[in-house]
């Protein structure tokens, strides 16, 4: 059984320089309280590992407006000008990788793999940066699996186990980073009772939450 | 109208109970030229196999989105996937086309749409996997940008995929890659050949008599 703690608990244990994983894409299952806390924390020179960095000051762009991130790992940073501001001035360290791929490194710390062999990216400038091995005959683009210190995730439902279910599209990296980063905790919209998420309905094994977000 | 056109045309393009992503932007606005009687499903990056129209005010929900986040909906039969399903699905091929915007294409049919250096940095997303993944690739845009041609003899910007895209849809043309270079197969409603060429940068490979864009539903 967990004991779930409040966003502001959870976050004053990460150090600066600290790396973390946030799930969501744009608004749709972002663990926005635990990104609050951590604006509020103003811990800085931290790595944010996420499909995206949200909107200008909302989101993830919060903390990338108050200049506590100093590198951002992300697929799409179309919608945060800052973001695409910090990359062209170099204020920050900003690494693209394609959005498929960037999920299967996570998945694949998460799973216990060597890392994943890919096309996408293949006579493009990211294969300029990465390996690319020729096997049998055919090349792929090796892409590591990729760790952070912390995980932050979003769920629809928790149970006190912490068993995460989630819905509609608000899965995206969730699950991925659940299995991925080396402390996770996880947001739920509600905490119910021990057995009320089926078996069939988990999605995440509570297993590998660390700690749960008490509610509201 | 110039727009119309294109969204028009492309629709033709894709088959019944086909599965298809849109790109965000401009692509997105095909699915309104799908009737939902042909049984296309189409894939949402985020995570949504079978997206939907836009709600209507009132029903929109906060965890339901398209991967340009905005609010979505959708269709009996959809279903719900995370982010390494929907690139599974991409990579593994199962898309039968994706549609998306360009910023260039070349006489190689490679297509640049992610970035210009220095000055415009939105990221990939999830545009390399869907071009170097997808069964059929098809570049929905504009023929030029403020009067500049898009359609060049090599792409200058960063190249989304080393990968010939197989037909380009724009407002004035549909030319298709092919390995002798750019063929132009149809012309917009009353746009000469003549006008086509000077919008285009890239050589153009004309057989006979270019024939009229169908654009009937």
């Amino acid at each position: 059984m967990k004991h779930p703690i409040s966003p502001e608990e959870a976050v004053a244990g990460i150090p600066d320089g600290a790396s973390i994983m946030i799930g969501g894409f744009l608004r749709c299952g972002r663990p926005q309280r635990l990104i609050e806390a951590l604006l509020a924390s103003g811990k800085k020179n931290l790595t944010i590992i996420s499909n995206d960095t949200g909107f200008a000051g909302e989101g993830i762009g919060a903390l990338i407006s108050s200049g506590q991130v100093a590198r951002v790992v992300a697929s799409h940073i179309g919608t945060n000008p800052d973001t695409q501001k910090g990359l062209i001035e170099k204020t920050m360290q900003v690494d693209l990788v394609p959005q498929g791929t960037l999920v299967e490194q996570i998945r694949a710390k998460g799973h216990g793999l060597g890392g994943v062999l890919t096309k996408t990216g293949l006579g493009t400038i990211v294969a300029d940066e990465a390996e690319v091995l020729t096997l049998n005959g055919e090349q792929w683009l090796y892409a590591p699996p990729l760790t952070a210190d912390f995980g932050f995730v979003y769920a629809d439902r928790a149970d006190m186990v912490g068993n995460l279910a989630y819905t509609l599209t608000e899965l995206n990296f969730n699950p991925a980073i659940a299995m991925a980063a080396d402390t996770v905790f996880a947001e739920a919209r509600v905490i119910v009772p021990v057995g009320a998420i089926t078996p069939d309905d988990v999605r995440t094994p509570g297993i590998v939450i660390d700690h749960l977000i008490a509610r509201a | 109208m110039s727009k119309d056109i294109i969204l028009r045309r492309t629709a033709k393009e894709l088959e019944p109970d086909s599965f298809v992503n849109l790109g965000i932007g401009l692509p997105t606005g095909v699915a309104a030229y799908v009737s939902p009687e042909n049984g296309i499903f189409f894939h949402s990056e985020n995570g949504l196999v079978g997206l939907g129209a836009k709600p209507a005010p009132g029903l929109e929900d906060p965890s339901l989105t398209d991967a340009g986040g905005g609010f979505a909906s959708a269709v009996p039969g959809a279903m719900s996937i995370d982010s390494n399903l929907s690139f599974g699905l991409v990579r593994g091929g199962h898309l039968a086309v994706t549609v998306l915007g360009g910023l260039q294409v070349d006489e190689t049919g490679r297509l640049a749409n992610w970035i210009v250096p220095g000055k415009m940095v939105p990221g990939m997303g999830g545009a390399m996997d869907l071009v170097a993944c997808a069964n059929r690739v098809i570049v929905a845009m504009q023929h030029t940008a403020k009067g500049a041609p898009k359609i060049v003899p090599k792409c200058t910007l960063p190249l989304t995929a080393d990968r010939r895209v197989d037909l380009i849809i724009t407002d004035m043309a549909v030319i298709r890659p092919t390995d002798a270079g750019l063929v132009l197969e149809e012309r917009a409603p009353g746009v000469t050949v003549d006008q086509i060429v000077e919008a285009t940068a890239a050589t153009l490979i004309i057989k006979g008599v270019v024939p009229e864009m169908d654009l009937a539903a």
